[in-house]
């Protein structure tokens, strides 16, 4: 199996990697559009600012080629932000897989949000193996509402969309990479399912 | 609900694992990958590594090592010591590192903190601050507490806030290696005055302190080294009775 890591400089992508090593998975790093076309499953990881990291997309066509992609593709925190239509955070036009806009915490909570949190709600078999209530470390100052395409919430002051799903594209807001053996158990059900 | 943090932290000199008593006298602990792997399978919630002499002797941090740590544990971590440059936060983040800490070099260059948090996002940037109660007033303390500054801790703190830092971790210089508990009142008050996360250093002794702490203020997270590498304070142990007391812990 090949999986590709979507590499657009705004990522945390060498931990992506090395946790599929760790599960005896080999992760290929690239932003070349025939790998990522070519490849069983897709990791598109980020981290940064949406703005920026949409220019990043932009500038080397990937903005085109991820919506347009049939294999299974897994947006990892801000790669999850970006499939949806539009993100508050620079005003940001994004890839429109998801029909939801991206919003910022409230200010009379601690941002950004800093930590493990707790999952409820837990839909599809990405969550096999994982119960209720489960920690995943999350960092993040924007997020996705609960939409109908939500599969899983988490609370920070409100309850929100931690996880979302549509055909073959996934969204999770925390790192699995960076959660402990569960991260790894939710990593694995990816690549297996 | 979002738990509150354990953070083992790891000094580092040479590729090795240290911690000094008051900053001063340095005592070997370990090989620093084995130790985070251990820590990472025990409970730790996150982890720091700071290359403690990397500002004085203007080395820069050990990217290697980063790499190595990152292929080794599955929890996040930050890493600290001598960054001064975009590019070397890039190198940093690149190798695996979810989140870079700066200290002395962003009193010096406070606009060095937009910068990062602009380029990478705040929730990557941790500002460092070590202070010490002087005459009434708590003053931010340069090179790893070698340097007193005029500049007091609650400003200090508001302004990395509005620059863009993501969360501040506040050592404070009178209690760290002591053992006898953590700078509460210090820290209950720095967690109104901003709002974003505190990460509580300095003075973890026993596991009362660590309840005081949590307990007394708005704090997120505590760091702490010798007790976790000396395993005077077992960090299973310290959760369970975290949770007991009915503080929010992941265990």
């Amino acid at each position: 199996m090949r999986i590709a890591i979507i590499d657009y400089g705004a990522g945390n992508t060498q931990s992506v990697k090395y946790a599929l090593k760790r599960l005896g998975c080999k992760g290929i790093l690239t932003s070349d559009k025939e790998i990522i076309s070519s490849s069983d499953k897709i990791i598109f990881p980020g981290v940064g600012q949406a703005s920026s990291a949409m220019k990043k997309l932009k500038s080397v066509g990937l903005d085109l080629l991820i919506p347009s992609l049939k294999q299974p593709v897994l947006g990892i925190c801000l790669g999850m932000q970006l499939m949806c239509d539009f993100s508050e955070e620079g005003d940001t036009d994004c890839l429109k897989i998801f029909n939801s806009k991206v919003k910022r915490f409230d200010n009379s909570l601690k941002v950004p949000q800093i930590g493990w949190n707790t999952l409820f709600n837990l839909k599809t078999s990405l969550f096999d193996s994982i119960k209720e209530k489960e920690y995943m470390y999350l960092v993040h100052s924007y997020f996705v509402p609960v939409i109908p395409k939500t599969i899983a919430t988490s609370k920070y002051g409100i309850s929100y969309s931690t996880a979302i799903k549509k055909n073959n594209f996934t969204g999770v807001q925390f790192h699995p990479e960076k959660s402990g053996s569960k991260g790894e158990i939710l990593l694995k059900n990816f690549i297996t399912n | 609900m979002l738990a509150k943090r354990i953070i083992p932290c790891l000094d580092i000199k040479d590729s090795r694992t240290v911690k000094g008593v008051n900053f001063v006298d340095l005592v070997d602990a370990g090989d620093p990958v084995e130790l985070a792997k251990y820590y990472s399978e025990n409970g730790a919630d996150e982890l720091v590594f700071l290359d403690i002499t990397a500002t004085k002797e203007d080395r820069r941090t050990f990217a290697k090592l980063v790499d190595e740590i990152s292929e080794n544990i599955n929890i996040p971590f930050t890493v600290g010591g001598g960054i001064k440059t975009k590019e070397d936060v890039e190198i940093l983040l690149k190798n695996g590192a979810d989140k870079v800490s700066i200290n002395s070099y962003a009193v010096s260059n406070p606009d060095f903190i937009n910068e990062l948090a602009s380029n990478f996002g705040s929730q990557c940037i941790v500002v460092a601050i070590d202070a010490k109660f002087i005459d009434n007033d708590w003053y931010v303390y340069l090179v790893g507490g070698r340097i007193k500054t005029e500049i007091k801790l609650f400003n200090w703190a508001k302004e990395v806030e509005k620059r863009g830092a993501g969360e501040i971790l506040f050592t404070s210089m009178d209690h760290d290696g002591t053992k006898n508990g953590f700078a509460c009142k210090a820290l209950e008050e720095l967690s109104q005055k901003v709002n974003i996360p505190i990460i509580a250093s300095g003075g973890a002794g026993k596991i009362k302190h660590f309840n005081e702490v949590f307990k007394s203020g708005n704090i997120d997270a505590v760091l702490a080294a010798s007790v976790f590498h000396f395993n005077e304070i077992g960090l299973k142990e310290l959760k369970i009775e975290l949770n007991n007391n009915n503080i929010p812990i992941r265990l």
